[in-house]
């Protein structure tokens, strides 16, 4: 259990497309990233240092202030090895913990296994995105994805209410378990059920929500709003999943870069304002992660997929501070021109499924990894 | 009459080589002969869409700027309006493979320039294709290929180009994206215009020889002073780019595949008719008719019923042009542009140049949600004429009806759509619940479109 005596609970903030790692955590003494980044260069003083050898990018104020805070815990060099720099494939791979086989289910997919294994509540994870991502797919595993928690809901134009409520039992009966009619069928089989469940549970949740927090108008801002809502309704989610992008910046990435890190940064911000509002933030932590990072020397305008990245992982029970090590960025000391990662993926995942949601992680993550100890303020 | 047999495969070959058609056209088409309709597909003779009544009544669609909303309403009307369904369907198939997202390119002209590109040439030679996309700048802006410089190359094109538009991952090596990117050089977007105060001016391709690389580079094994349109001749000789179109093909027309960047891992699931179809792609150097013939007309196509799940914009525009609920430039053309969006498939914006994750993956339960509310919403509105003519069908079958009768012949005119007995029993109990059936009238049409709106909430439904 978490302080507040709640089970913990896990939010996912996926940056989508390749955050470039080289300018978001700058080492601003270091001569190598004037010389490679002749024309994407943050000026010395504009970095918002850290310590006497990184800072942030100017645009992520707000993370630094819960840096400074000390519920932020900055994972370097993260990665894996022998990138293919491809953002489906290596998205896939961050999703399955699979790099050399096609995975099809996913790692917090394998976790709502073990939380919840007879799928007890069909809200236990909360996809707040359009498209499920294949880290929430298991077989077995019922995941909600609300693109909009306030229009969720089946057959909805049937609007003579009895009626609608023995279509909605119909469904009910047509979509139960379908022995031997194939993958799929069961899967649409389970889907179908779930939808139903779920939005019931789910349409509770902005009636019951008040705050003084007033978020911004950027799609992760409502996401992180519907994300809060639902938490603070206390339905029983304990894995949350969003995204935001594209932080694929090959070109125009001077304000493309900025303006997406200022983005995030407020409605992170705004998130966490909202959920310690309610005294909701102790059993819950963020983990925000990219596929890739970029290209250590600029193209002119932006910059090309690269290979190691960096992790965040944000909230009161975050032991603050730098793990791992920031990769070396001497030319010689570069793989294909790109950053090496030092920390594997999998390593990170695991303390998250150890220390966080006590689960054991070498099943789920296929492997022992070397962890880094950032749980446990 | 046409047998059951023969109304099902040719609603089969409606919905996949294009939109689906209703059941009068069927009972014609079935008449004519199935090689005949295929043919037909291929060399159609149905006049162009009547773009004149869609910028007439939604002007913002002529010039629709940087929102993606105008163009997808645009391209929306097409599909529902179009007599020319197959090249409306190679249209959206290769959006699927070059898939161009507006949300970074924020000019729908442009875009929808890249799809009457599709338009025109999708059916004919893909060497062309890839040529004109190599210089087209919706593309080249998409995949920065304008910031691809002698001196400071820029990989996306050049990697995007093998990676998944003709060969697939694992048939080149991180070098092979180096030079091919060097080899495009200079295939750039001309000076533009200032947007103010005069508003969006058309962007246009130009070949900039002082920018581009003419030193020899070495690709997929041959040493050269390449250029662009060399790089495409040499891919076109790779066996893996056959192989890659015909498996795209085979996977949007005949069956679901794995993810795509899962193809240098996985298998084929049919690999004899992945192989015919590339060998009929090299045979007729790339042009795209004999393969699509050959496929239609092959066993592996005519067994496939129900093997994919439709897609968003299937769903959309099968129901549209089913129901009669769009017909022209309706009012609500614009709304009705943003659906396949809400269903998971915002046309003319995918996520990335990867385009979409297919198949099953169109599912999740927000989705189902959405492709069931929307499909309901409308099967089962009987001021629809299309709707009316489905019941019609349903009715015209003597004096009385049994429940169980009715579900069948709702069963066949919504498809056919073949379900499990747990299904029927539940649509049967459902018409049962209501009472003796009434033939004509209000009541048999208010029932009978009921259970065409709860027949589009069953998860058979959502195969096609």
């Amino acid at each position: 259990m978490a302080g507040n005596g709640k089970p913990p609970v896990l939010v996912i903030l996926q940056l989508t497309g390749g955050n470039d790692y080289f300018n978001t955590l700058i080492p601003y003494n270091d001569g190598n990233y004037y010389d490679m980044r002749p024309s994407l260069q943050v000026p010395q003083d504009r970095v918002l240092k850290l310590d006497d050898t990184l800072g942030m990018h100017p645009a992520m104020g707000p993370m630094k202030e819960i840096y400074d805070s000390g519920d932020m815990a900055i994972i370097h060099g993260i990665g894996y090895a022998n990138s293919p720099r491809s953002h489906f494939r290596s998205m896939d791979i961050w999703h399955t913990c699979e790099p050399d086989t096609v995975g099809t289910e996913g790692w917090l997919g394998r976790a709502l296994r073990e939380i919840d294994p007879n799928g007890e509540n069909p809200v236990t994870g909360v996809n707040v995105d359009q498209a499920l991502p294949r880290a929430l797919v298991a077989p077995g595993v019922s995941v909600a994805s609300v693109a909009d928690l306030s229009t969720y809901g089946l057959l909805t134009s049937i609007e003579q209410e009895d009626q609608r409520n023995q279509m909605l039992q119909r469904f009910a009966n047509m979509y139960g378990p379908a022995v031997g009619t194939g993958q799929v069928m069961e899967y649409l089989g389970q889907t179908g059920l779930d939808a139903l469940k779920g939005a019931d549970i789910l349409k509770v949740a902005p009636e019951q929500y008040s705050s003084s927090v007033e978020y911004g108008s950027s799609p992760i801002a409502k996401k992180l709003k519907d994300i809060a809502q639902i938490h603070t309704a206390d339905v029983g989610t304990r894995v949350f999943y969003t995204s935001h992008g594209s932080f694929d910046t090959h070109a125009a990435q001077a304000a493309l870069h900025a303006g997406l890190w200022t983005e995030v940064s407020e409605a992170v911000a705004d998130f966490w304002d909202d959920l310690r509002e309610h005294d909701a933030d102790q059993n819950v932590i963020m983990f925000m992660f990219s596929e890739f990072g970029r290209r250590v020397r600029d193209n002119g305008s932006g910059t090309d997929h690269g290979a190691a990245g960096a992790a965040f992982a944000i909230g009161p029970s975050i032991k603050g501070g730098m793990y791992s090590e920031y990769p070396q960025t001497r030319p010689e000391a570069l793989e294909q021109g790109d950053l090496v990662p030092n920390q594997d993926y999998r390593g990170v995942y695991s303390t998250i499924l150890e220390d966080w949601l006590h689960l054991e992680a070498a099943p789920i993550v296929n492997g022992q990894f070397e962890a880094p100890a950032f749980i446990g303020a | 009459m046409a047998s059951r047999e023969d109304i099902a495969l040719m609603s089969h070959l409606m919905r996949r080589a294009g939109f689906g058609a209703s059941r009068d056209e069927i009972e014609q088409m079935c008449e004519q002969g199935y090689e005949v309709t295929v043919e037909q597909l291929l060399n159609p003779t149905g006049p162009p869409v009547d773009e004149y009544d869609l910028y007439r009544h939604h002007p913002i669609t002529e010039v629709p700027g940087g929102a993606a909303a105008p163009g997808q309403a645009a391209w929306l009307y097409f599909m529902a309006t179009t007599q020319r369904p197959l090249e409306e369907k190679m249209t959206l198939f290769w959006h699927h493979v070059f898939a161009t997202g507006n949300a970074k390119v924020d000019n729908c002209f442009h875009i929808m320039d890249q799809i009457a590109m599709f338009r025109s040439q999708g059916m004919g030679s893909y060497r062309d294709l890839l040529k004109g996309l190599a210089a087209d700048p919706a593309m080249i802006f998409w995949l920065d290929n304008n910031e691809n410089h002698k001196h400071a190359p820029n990989e996306n094109w050049g990697r995007e180009l093998l990676e998944l538009f003709s060969l697939g991952v694992g048939n080149y090596t991180e070098k092979d994206v180096f030079e091919c990117s060097r080899a495009f050089t200079g295939w750039t977007l001309d000076a533009k215009m200032p947007r103010y105060p005069y508003g969006r001016f058309p962007w246009k391709f130009v070949f900039r020889p002082e920018d581009h690389d003419y030193s020899e580079k070495t690709f997929l094994g041959q040493t050269g002073n390449f250029n662009g349109e060399d790089i495409i001749e040499i891919v076109l000789q790779q066996e893996a780019c056959s192989k890659f179109i015909a498996r795209h093909l085979y996977n949007f027309f005949v069956a679901d595949e794995p993810q795509v960047p899962a193809w240098n891992i996985e298998e084929p699931r049919n690999p004899e008719a992945v192989e015919m179809m590339a060998k009929i792609l090299v045979e007729n150097d790339y042009e795209i008719k004999p393969v699509l013939r050959a496929m239609f007309n092959s066993d592996f196509f005519k067994e496939a019923l129900n093997q994919k799940v439709k897609s968003p914009v299937e769903v959309v525009i099968g129901t549209l042009r089913g129901t009669g609920d769009l017909t022209g430039s309706d009012p609500k053309l614009e709304a009705l542009g943003k659906e396949p969006g809400y269903l998971g498939q915002d046309i003319l914006d995918p996520p990335s140049v990867e385009g979409w994750h297919t198949g099953r993956e169109w599912i999740n339960s927000g989705s189902l949600v959405k492709r069931v509310n929307f499909v309901s919403d409308r099967v089962s509105d009987t001021s629809l004429p299309g709707v009316q003519r489905m019941v019609e069908h349903v009715g015209n079958n003597g004096a009385t009806m049994s429940a169980e009768e009715l579900v069948d012949r709702c069963l066949d005119i919504m498809g056919p759509v073949e379900v499990s007995d747990l299904t029927k029993h539940e649509l049967v109990s459902n018409v049962e619940s209501g009472g003796k059936i009434e033939l004509g009238g209000e009541s048999f049409s208010q029932r009978t479109s009921e259970t065409f709106a709860l027949i589009a909430a069953t998860r058979e439904f959502q195969f096609g």
